[in-house]
């Protein structure tokens, strides 16, 4: 090895050594050891006894262990019901956040960073309360209730909080900001001058919209669809405290399994699933995406 | 009027500068262009060339004025809806688009059907010497092929009018003089009208059968290559489109008289009062001993070979500048003239031409 290629890699080790020791050590090590949990059988009074278990699966998909109870598909349900949620809130989302993109994009610099300063202001503030502040405009007497009762629309208080779509309504509270980086950067970069061109060459502005715009910002939507998705299937802050115990996702059930239930292998099953989602998901994105970094490279 | 294509009718635009000024691009301008003519609006960054091509276009709004092409009032019409096609500076093409999607794009959106679209991309394709290249994407191209894509996207669908935008500037200057005379013949073959924009006074006076001169959002000269750069209305179009050397002064008894006292003989006897008279550098040769055409003698500062002539750079005796090219073919006398330091620039009194002090 020559020497210049010799200090190459010593530069990259010494670059990339610490997130590798870290991501080896705090990530790879829980996640061996939540694989194994997920094949052991529980222990009666929480803990794991050390046997070959597949039933925690079995349990989720279809063959529960027979000595203890007949398969209930309520965790197939879940798994449906926090996909769906998931993937509302990546919906509802990019309605808000696409939009509004090109609204800020088109200001002038200032504006254009006070109004990405404001979307990155709920940071400063703890989750938690602020999602409690949804508790108290969403329930029975809260301000929505009020507003609605007070002007004539209803005379009986909705049952707004404790609902799907509370639940919806507080991840895209939460996951906005998370849409909006991906598409405004690539909203941001869009060459007006296309947009022009197709105008110029007859096509309407739905035409356009469909055929230019949206082509050349897809990888922003993309982008900002993965990682809303996948931390929205996980999220377990919102339903508990908009879906109270009416509407369970996921990441209640694991929890639940953990902290309540004490059945680790089981709580290590359903992460493993939900992770195996996720993989997926993020597997078609890639090749998707690959594919056209690909298509970029050659022209093909 | 019948031959007329496309017509201005006191198109007026003014535009609010962040400053709070307001400036004027189009100052109430009066245009007619004729049927399969190439007219090329020239002049310099912010005269307004570019602000009357997007009024034209559509991605102006007039603040007062009309616009009709081929006898429609389009002044309300948006872009989209309008026969007219314009090639970007920049080209514009579709990135994530094959250079057939590309050129077929006007077709696709009219609805025309796959197989006539493919036969029509293939056509414009072959017209502009890139048959074959369909499949590529434009990152792939050249500018030059980039720039030919662009030309074969705006002129499928035969829009009416063709307009230009500084659409050679991007290239290099060979490439830029071929695809000169390659707009020309197309434009010959097209039969329809091309408006062109540039700054470039050069590509103006190769291509165009009339030049508008533009200057603070007003025309000031609208006329064949030729007469824009031999009988120039004004000053400013003198002075923009080729070297000139001009001399302000009062005319009369066939000689203009400067205020620094230099004398310029001119072909117009009845000429008289102010004026100024321009001679343009290539008009000057050096005078042989014994010659008696007037002359004007200036003391050299510099020569500049530039291959197919000699520019002198000098100055009167009274200070003021003056340039003259003179051909290669005379390399002796120039010669001379670098020994000696000073020339004596000879001209003919009837190339001399004389601008009105008015207009000036």
């Amino acid at each position: 090895m020559s020497s210049i290629a010799f200090r190459r890699r010593a530069q990259l080790a010494v670059l990339l050594g610490p997130v590798s020791l870290f991501l080896a050590v705090f990530f790879l090590g829980p996640l061996s050891i939540m694989i194994v949990t997920s094949f052991l059988a529980p222990g009666l009074y929480g803990g794991v006894e050390w046997s070959w278990y597949p039933h925690n699966y079995g349990r989720i998909l279809g063959f529960a262990d027979p000595m203890f109870e007949d398969f209930d598909p309520v965790y197939i349900a879940i798994f449906l019901r926090s996909l769906r949620i998931a993937a509302l809130t990546v919906v509802a989302t990019l309605l808000v956040c696409y939009p509004a993109a090109f609204c800020i994009s088109r200001l002038s610099e200032r504006w254009k960073n006070f109004c990405l300063f404001l979307i990155t202001l709920p940071f400063f503030a703890s989750l938690i309360v602020r999602l409690f502040v949804w508790v108290l405009i969403l329930r029975p007497t809260g301000l929505a209730n009020d507003v609605l009762l007070n002007t004539g629309l209803v005379t009986q208080p909705l049952d707004l909080i404790y609902t799907e779509g509370a639940i919806i309504l507080g991840m895209v509270y939460v996951f906005i900001p998370f849409m909006f980086m991906p598409v405004y950067a690539s909203v941001e970069k869009l060459d007006w001058t296309l947009v022009r061109a197709s105008l110029d060459l007859g096509a309407g502005p739905v035409r356009t919209f469909l055929r230019i715009i949206l082509p050349l910002t897809a990888p922003g939507i993309a982008g900002g669809a993965v990682i809303v998705f996948i931390p929205a299937l996980g999220n377990f802050i919102v339903p508990t405290i908009l879906g109270g115990a009416k509407v369970m996702m996921l990441g209640n059930l694991i929890e639940q399994q953990f902290l309540a239930a004490r059945n680790w292998p089981f709580g290590s099953a359903l992460a493993m699933m939900v992770m195996s989602v996720m993989l997926v998901l993020l597997f078609v994105y890639v090749v998707v995406s690959g594919r056209r970094g690909l298509d970029a490279a050659t022209g093909r | 009027m019948r031959d007329s294509i496309v017509r201005l009718e006191k198109a007026a635009k003014a535009f609010a500068t962040p400053e709070g000024q307001t400036v004027t691009a189009l100052d109430a301008i009066d245009l007619d262009v004729r049927r399969n003519e190439f007219l090329t609006l020239l002049g310099p960054s912010g005269c307004g060339k570019t602000t009357l091509l997007q009024a034209i276009s559509g991605f102006v709004e007039l603040d007062s004025g009309r616009i009709l092409i081929d006898g429609e009032d389009m002044t309300e019409r948006p872009p989209y809806r309008r026969p007219v096609n314009t090639v970007f500076q920049n080209y514009a093409l579709f990135p994530h688009m094959t250079v057939g999607e590309n050129t077929g794009y006007a077709l696709e959106v009219a609805g025309v059907a796959k197989p006539e679209r493919t036969k029509r991309v293939a056509e414009a394709l072959a017209m502009i010497g890139l048959q074959g290249l369909e499949s590529r994407k434009p990152r792939q191209l050249s500018g030059g092929q980039q720039q030919r894509v662009a030309l074969a996207r705006a002129i499928i669908a035969r829009p009416k009018l063709l307009l230009l935008d500084e659409p050679l500037s991007a290239l290099d200057k060979n490439l830029r003089q071929a695809m000169q005379i390659e707009l020309k013949t197309l434009q010959n073959e097209l039969g329809i009208s091309f408006i062109f924009v540039t700054h470039d006074q050069q590509e103006a006076l190769t291509m165009s059968d009339r030049v508008a001169v533009l200057s603070g959002g007003r025309i000031q000269q609208l006329d064949t290559p030729r007469a824009i750069y031999d009988q120039p209305k004004n000053s400013f179009v003198a002075t923009f489109v080729g070297a000139s050397n001009l001399f302000e002064g009062k005319a009369g008894s066939g000689q203009l008289v400067t205020e620094d006292g230099i004398a310029i003989s001119h072909g117009r006897p009845g000429a008289t009062g102010a004026a100024t008279a321009l001679i343009r550098p290539e008009q000057f040769f050096l005078a042989e001993a014994g010659s008696d055409a007037p002359s004007l003698d200036i003391d050299l500062e510099q020569i500049v070979f530039v291959g197919s002539t000699f520019e002198l750079f000098g100055r009167t005796a009274t200070g003021r500048r003056v340039i003259a090219e003179i051909p290669a073919t005379r390399r002796n006398l120039v010669g001379e003239v670098e020994q000696s330091r000073h020339a004596r620039l000879a001209y003919d009194p009837a190339a001399v031409h004389l601008i009105p002090a008015e207009a000036a």
